[in-house]
């Protein structure tokens, strides 16, 4: 890892920005998402902050299997994500495409369109799988990854 | 909409990846100054196919997949499509389960409008309002969670009556929760009412007058704020609600103030409809047996979700898999009227006004097929009438002979 990684890598740990993006879900995932940003649970003790623009964004949060029409605009926020970004996929549907799997209108999980670095399953998540989650991406960043291990989640 | 050479009208798309709002939607304003002229609203992006998976599962598979037309409404979904299924099977449910059925209606009610405030707290900057409503719903979520074993998507409701009880702790733990809210809500309400800032940014936009909801057929709040008392609740009581006293709650505001007002009001009756229901709730079993073919037939069974009418027409054919389901969710009937609110506004009152119907896109991303080669008629009440009257002396019966009701418009 040189010296200009670790740096961003750092810079990540202490504050990785999320963008939440909706690709066809029920909405159930999505106000546990919102859910696990205010007082409860309150993801912003780890500088997780909620962000609008994916130029500004370092973790894809995506919830929903990914609905046809969705789907270029799905490549097109994460082409549009600086590097190094990461994907969550939030929740059974965003995992494997869940219970519209097989539905004419829905390509199945978010991996079918972009690369994702956790899985989240779970019909809603719940705001402490999220947490566990985004840390245990945190701790990825600490080390460099080995040939062949598996990503976090 | 493409700007014209010569004037100073500029495009703006919003969406359907977009800062505020959590589900994708796509608004193409267009501007001429600060004042929105034209607006286009393109929905569809979260259209799964939900209504054809439908037709190839069996009842009980259907009445988890139904669940999930929405996550924040999600018992309002599966009550109407179990309320539909027992009227078909002949079924009536234990005054037990539909007392049950009540108070997570109620309960899902208080976490969709508080989560709601929350919402439109975060569109106007006022993000103190926003982690305040959100800290308060968790509580709501607790006793959800406890209640029905799930924080989303409750999965209480079976065809027949409930799959669990409330006992002694549950009831209380309701209770507890109910004496806190009523506080925050009153608090709320009053915040709404005389803050200066929240009440002057809130009141005159996104104006929905009487006639314009009656003419674009909105339903639930934004109706209700416009002084059309239309509550299916009380119109057409269904599970507990035939014997739980419902006050209407209406305002005059016809503005996003007097939807806010309207929904915190909803919340405080709603304490008052569960705290009634905790008082009076009868003994005895939790289901009745239902069978697993269905009997064919058609029926609309109609509930009241947090926004408004929820309406489910199910046609069944005998088998153990429906024929057709089709959901009307109360956000597709209030997205008519959003071209005629956000025309005429500013841009910077354009989030809040889409805010204000509380969108689910969700729920209201279903297909239509129009077939344009077929011509289409409207007809009257009158037209109507004579219409049936032909269609069943065809079928020798004459129904000339009955009077026709007076249409009636709840006010």
């Amino acid at each position: 890892m040189g010296l200009l990684k670790k740096a961003i890598n750092w810079g990540i740990r202490k504050s990785p920005w999320i963008l939440h993006f909706n690709a066809g879900a029920c909405n159930g995932c999505d106000i546990e998402t919102i859910a696990a940003l205010t007082p409860r649970f309150d993801l912003e003790r780890m500088g997780v902050i909620q962000q609008g623009s994916p130029r500004h964004a370092d973790i894809l949060v995506c919830t929903g299997a990914v609905t046809l029409q969705t789907k270029e605009r799905l490549k097109q926020i994460y082409d549009q994500m600086p590097e190094p970004k990461f994907v969550m996929a939030v929740g059974t549907c965003a995992c494997s495409g869940g219970i519209f799997d097989g539905c004419y209108c829905v390509m199945g999980g978010i991996d079918k369109v972009i690369p994702v670095d956790v899985y989240i399953p779970g019909c809603a998540v719940r705001p402490e799988a999220l947490i566990s989650a985004v840390q245990k991406l945190l701790d990825t960043l600490k080390r460099p990854k080995k040939r062949g291990e598996e990503d976090a989640g | 909409m493409k700007p014209k050479k010569g004037n100073n009208r500029i495009v703006i798309p919003i969406g359907p990846q977009h800062p505020s709002l959590k589900e994708p939607g796509c608004f193409r304003i267009t501007l001429e100054g600060e004042k929105v002229v034209h607006a286009e609203i393109d929905i569809g992006y979260n259209h799964r196919g939900l209504e054809k998976a439908c037709e190839s599962r069996n009842y009980i598979q259907t009445l988890y997949l139904i669940e999930r037309v929405c996550g924040i409404c999600s018992h309002t979904h599966s009550t109407a499509f179990c309320q539909g299924i027992e009227e078909l099977a002949g079924l009536s449910i234990p005054p037990r389960a539909a007392y049950i059925r009540v108070i997570v209606s109620e309960l899902e009610r208080l976490h969709s409008h508080l989560l709601w405030l929350g919402v439109a707290g975060h569109e106007i900057g006022f993000d103190t309002l926003f982690m305040y409503s959100w800290r308060d719903r968790e509580k709501v979520l607790d006793v959800l969670a406890e209640v029905c074993g799930n924080r989303v998507n409750y999965g209480i409701n079976t065809i027949g009556g409930v799959r669990r009880d409330l006992d002694e702790s549950m009831q209380q733990n309701i209770a507890k929760v109910i004496a806190f809210l009523e506080d925050q809500l009153k608090y709320y309400l009053d915040l709404a009412l005389t803050d200066p800032t929240l009440s002057a940014r809130l009141a005159g936009i996104g104006k929905l007058s009487r006639e314009d909801a009656l003419k674009y057929g909105a339903v639930g709040p934004v109706a209700r704020a416009a002084g059309i008392m239309e509550d299916i609740r009380i119109i057409e009581p269904y599970a507990a609600y035939i014997e739980v006293p419902v006050k209407p709650v209406t305002d005059t505001r016809a503005d996003v103030l007097g939807r806010t007002v309207v929904r915190i009001q909803e919340m405080l009756e709603s304490l008052e409809i569960i705290g009634y229901c905790l008082k009076n709730l009868p003994g005895g079993e939790l289901t009745v047996k239902a069978p697993r073919r269905i009997p064919a037939g058609e029926v609309i069974s109609r509930t009241e979700a947090p926004r408004g009418e929820n309406i489910h027409f199910i046609r069944a054919n005998g088998t153990d898999i429906l024929d057709r389901v089709r959901v009307r969710a109360p956000t597709e009937a209030n997205w008519h009227g959003m071209k005629h609110m956000l025309e005429g506004e500013y841009l910077a009152d354009v989030p809040i006004t889409i805010a204000a119907i509380d969108p689910c896109y969700s729920c209201a991303d279903r297909a239509i097929v129009i077939n344009s080669e077929r011509k289409t008629e409207m007809m009257d009440w009158q037209g109507l009438r004579e219409y049936s009257i032909d269609w069943y002396k065809k079928r020798g019966l004459d129904l000339s002979a009955v009077k026709m009701p007076e249409r009636k418009i709840y006010i």
